[in-house]
């Protein structure tokens, strides 16, 4: 019976030999920053006029500013029209099921400290079907960027209402308009723990790139709420933030202090449009430095002993 | 007690020894005794003194007690369960022993603690009875606190001297217990073990002893099946997973969280039962294959995300550790009804690996075999223990673990161009890159649930769906022949074959044993590869007149077990019939052989 049928195996890198390789690959040192044309991937399928092309738009730009490499990044998404962007983007992906990004994005980004993972969805994925895991993710403080592409609507499924349509809003689950109250994104964030919060419009180029380089700068679960129009299915739902339909785009007030927890939840309680920026940001340790402290006790305490050797620690004390 | 009849008498004793092949003792009280401690201990002497042991117990599911059991078979010879009747029974209450007495051999040894139980004289014929005041007793020995806690080590001692155990290696296992905490509560468990030990039983009992076991080249270990599966995963070389607590699963849990930081993994505990397998799959994604597991309702939780694994080819090993079901269920009792969940569950064709450990020692090393199955077929594999085999303790060959302990760790070295989903390739499996991997070609794959092209991206091609379809069904069908020829237990012709699968396999081994000693011509197969099923079951299934599957699950609408039921689909076989119940026990080797020969009576 302590035979093992299936043995191990060193695998077969990948389809395609090696040996024949057409293409050369440069050296480390000579690599230039990549140009949008590089990280561009499939056209996008948005429709004409969706506010989701400007965060592809603008992700691309923080790729190439910061002179991040394909290999360097993780896009990952749950399902809806947002969702769809690791399609669009050349670098490793994954396009995971609906509500679940957040979970499949942790455990690469807990056992892949090298990379920095960046998730991408809609209001329904996350606050919904999500709902859960965009808590605990966040009160878990476990190093990632996350950016829901809010559109108070479900686009995907041709508009239902979803958990941050406004009151009234008329869609095709509610025909007299929408009877439930709808969750705060920014409130949500805080009270659960979220490091980094931060709100901005896909109406602003300038201010989403900030948001988003400040969110991958920093060291924890980094929240943005992006609002993107569903030219679609929600039209003008946010005309009252942008200035160029007659809104008004209120940045967070300078003085305001984003270390303060409840400032910052009195800034989430401002009537649309509200302020846009940073609301809060504090420095706790993160979940993936806290596991690595636990790992570092014992490799200090087993420095020098091979894996079996270890696990033979623990057979010993079985006979 | 198989005892033979050779009787010796020790110089400087007047009692009789009586020497054995082998004992079924089985103790019961509340959970809060801790009477599994007493099994434990037998079960660990067992293993250093190279004898063969299987345990067997039952625990409330409720955390504040309730009636307990732990049953303990020692043999010199090979032990294949934990024995239908007891030889002993020790119990400690009134409702232990009338709920218990009917499990006792006829003439069987009642020890029974007379400060609470008061013996039945209907009982009193049947069975050897001899009572100790078990409490009172211990109370006394450690000094009248007027608490019976350690009336479990007191019944040790007792059972150390009926069955003239080696006290040296008994001592030295209380003290590596109770040792390096409060050195009092050493001292004290020795005390209620001495006082067990040398409580006089005045010729009320013989002293028995066991033969001999053979001599074994290596080491013993002794543990359950759930740590033999969980140091399996630590060896395969798995260093991330994922998990929700819940019985009888949670220990496999518990365990890979303590363990995994020594070997710089860890191990997650998420807020369910989806995220859980999400996290899994996203670190097996991240280049090394992670686990997730669950019992009962969790595995239920765990579906759609278990699609998506299927149909993005990504590696991945799910444990489920079943217990009673449907919902919420029989927590802490054993049933095998989770096959058709395993190897069918979730929306769409979702071809997956599902392997069944079938003992303690076999948990250690299919948990390695599924590491090596989802790699190399870059496919979910599933194993599908039992609440049984999770709790048992066994005796085991240490494992070589040099030889053994695997490095799985991802390569990154860049690759010139890659397509994950290449249907040119001659194997049709799968092959992924770990993010973190350069491509020269610049062009990078994304994995998804979509239907999808060899890079990964969506398709609504009808025609590369069938040709995905059949890739992922394919290459389980490749995976076929690389398991090994099933052998039958017994010739490979007959009137019965019994088809086992799981923790079944014991029990049925020893059934065919007990048949064949008085002439029946029976024999079995343990199949461990329960999806894909291994080729050439038919060529097996031609030499014997009928065929039954015994399984812990119900027959269903249609009259067959689970398994049973997918054997018939596969073969068209009509000699295919299943044995089967849902009482939450493991096998008796006497059930099954009832079963099988009414059954065989009867015509198809
Ligand atoms: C388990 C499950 N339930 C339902 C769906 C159907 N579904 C797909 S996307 C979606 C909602 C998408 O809304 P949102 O997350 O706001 O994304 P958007 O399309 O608006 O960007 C739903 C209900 C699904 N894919 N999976
Ligand atoms: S339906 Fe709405 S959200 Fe979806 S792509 Fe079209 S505009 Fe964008
Ligand atoms: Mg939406």
């Amino acid at each position: 019976m302590s035979d093992i049928a299936i043995p191990f195996a060193p695998l077969p890198r990948t389809g395609i030999g090696l040996s024949d390789a057409l293409v050369t690959i440069p050296l480390e040192s000579d690599r230039k920053g990549l140009t949008k044309k590089e990280v561009a991937a499939d056209h996008p399928t948005w429709c004409p006029g969706c506010g989701d092309f400007s965060v592809l738009a603008l992700y691309f730009k923080l790729i190439e500013k910061r002179k991040i490499w394909h290999e360097k990044i993780t896009t990952v998404a749950g399902i809806g029209c947002s969702s769809r962007f690791p399609y669009f983007v050349q670098a490793h992906g994954a396009h995971y099921i609906h509500g679940r990004a957040l979970p499949f994005a942790s455990g690469i980004s807990l056992s892949r400290p090298d990379l920095h993972v960046f998730v991408f969805g809609g209001d329904g994925d996350a606050f919904s079907i999500g709902g859960n895991h965009f808590s605990h993710t966040a009160r878990k403080n476990i190093k990632m960027t996350y950016c829901v592409m809010d559109n108070w609507v479900y686009g995907l499924t041709k508009k239902q209402t979803s958990p941050t349509s406004p009151l009234g809003f008329k869609s095709k689950t509610d025909q007299w308009g929408a009877v439930d109250y709808p969750i705060n994104p920014m409130k949500q964030a805080i009270a659960a723990g979220a490091t980094f919060v931060a709100r901005t419009t896909h109406t602003n180029p300038n201010h989403v790139l900030q948001m988003m380089e400040a969110a991958m700068d920093h060291d924890g679960f980094s929240f943005i709420e992006c609002l993107s129009e569903c030219v679609e299915f929600y039209e003008g739902a946010f005309d009252s933030s942008n200035p160029r339909k007659g809104g008004a785009f209120n940045l967070v007030p300078a003085d305001h202090d984003v270390t303060d927890e409840f400032a910052a939840y009195k800034l989430a309680d401002q009537p649309f449009p509200g302020s846009f920026g940073i609301f809060y940001q504090s420095t706790k340790p993160t979940k993936n430095a806290k596991e690595a402290e636990i790992n570092k006790s014992y490799s200090d305490k087993f420095k020098g002993l091979k894996d079996w050797e270890i696990l033979k620690k623990n057979f010993d004390k079985l006979k | 007690m198989s005892d033979s009849a050779s009787t010796a008498t020790p110089a400087g004793s007047a009692s009789k020894v009586l020497k054995i092949e082998e004992a079924v003792i089985r103790i019961a009280g509340n959970s809060q005794d801790g009477i599994q401690a007493i099994g434990g201990f037998l079960a660990r002497l067992a293993g250093r003194s190279e004898q063969e042991v299987m345990t067997f117990m039952t625990i409330p599911s409720t955390i504040s007690g309730g009636p307990s059991i732990f049953q303990v078979r020692i043999g010199s010879g090979e032990v294949l369960s934990a024995g239908d009747e007891a030889d002993m029974l020790i119990c400690f209450y009134q409702h232990s022993y009338e709920e218990h007495i009917t499990s006792l051999k006829l003439g069987g040894i009642v020890l029974y603690d007379a400060d609470h139980v008061t013996p039945k004289p209907e009982w009193e014929e049947n069975y050897r009875h001899v009572g100790v005041n078990i409490s009172s007793l211990t109370v006394e020995a450690v000094g009248g606190t007027g608490r019976d806690k350690g009336k479990n080590i007191f019944s040790l001692g007792l059972l150390a001297k009926i069955f003239d155990l080696n006290i040296p290696k008994l001592t030295k296992l209380i003290e590596e217990r109770f040792g390096g905490k409060d050195p009092t509560v050493v001292q004290n468990a020795l005390t209620c073990f001495n006082a067990g030990y040398s409580h006089s039983f005045e010729n009320l009992l013989k002293t028995y002893q066991f033969y001999d076991a053979e001599k074994k080249d290596k080491h013993q270990v002794v543990m359950n099946g759930n740590e033999a599966l969980a140091y399996g995963l630590i060896a395969a070389g798995v260093r991330f997973g994922a998990g929700y607590p819940i019985t009888p699963w949670s220990d496999i849990m518990e365990l890979l969280r303590r363990e995994l930081p020594k070997y710089g993994g860890s191990f997650i505990q998420t807020e369910d039962e989806i995220a859980a397998i999400s996290m899994a799959i996203g670190a097996s994604y991240g280049g090394r294959v992670a686990v997730t597991g669950s019992s009962g309702p969790g595995i239920s939780l765990k579906t759609e995300a278990l699609g998506w694994a299927s149909m993005a080819e990504i590696p991945l090993v799910i444990v489920d550790v079943q217990r009673g079901g449907p919902s919420t269920g029989m927590p802490t009792s054993v049933e095998q009804s989770d096959l058709n969940i395993c190897c069918f569950g979730g929306h769409g064709d979702s071809p997956r690996v599902v392997i069944a450990p079938a003992s303690v020692e076999d948990a250690f090393y299919t948990a390695i075999e599924a590491v090596n199955i989802a790699r190399k077929y870059s496919t979910p594999v599933i194993i599908l223990t039992d609440q049984a085999i999770a709790t048992r303790i066994e005796a085991f060959e240490e494992p070589d673990l040099e030889k053994i302990c695997q490095d799985i760790s991802p390569d990154f070295t860049p690759v010139a161009e890659h397509k994950p989903y290449d249907l040119s390739v001659g194997d049709g499996v799968t092959r992924h890159i770990a993010p973190g991997t350069r491509v020269g070609s610049g062009k990078y794959p994304v994995v998804t649930g979509l239907e999808h092209d060899e890079m990964g991206h969506p398709t609504g091609s009808p025609k590369l769906h069938v040709q995905m379809t059949a890739k992922r069904r394919n290459k389980l069908r490749k995976l076929a022949w690389d398991f090994p020829k099933v052998k039958t237990y017994g010739p490979n012709e007959g009137q019965i074959l019994l088809v086992g699968w799981g923790s079944s396999e014991g029990p049925i081994r020893e059934a065919v044993d007990r048949a064949r000693a008085v002439g029946e011509a029976i024999s079995s197969v343990n199949l461990k590869y329960i999806n894909p099923l291994p080729n050439g079951l038919e060529e097996i299934f031609r030499g014997f007149r009928h065929v039954f599957v015994v399984e812990l699950n119900d027959e269903g609408l249609y009259g067959y077990g689970q398994l049973a039921a997918v054997l018939r689909a596969r073969y068209c076989e009509p000699k295919i019939r299943g044995i089967t119940k849902t009482d939450g026990l493991t096998w008796k080797v006497k059930e099954i052989l009832d079963r099988a020969r009414t059954l065989a009576s009867q015509q198809v």
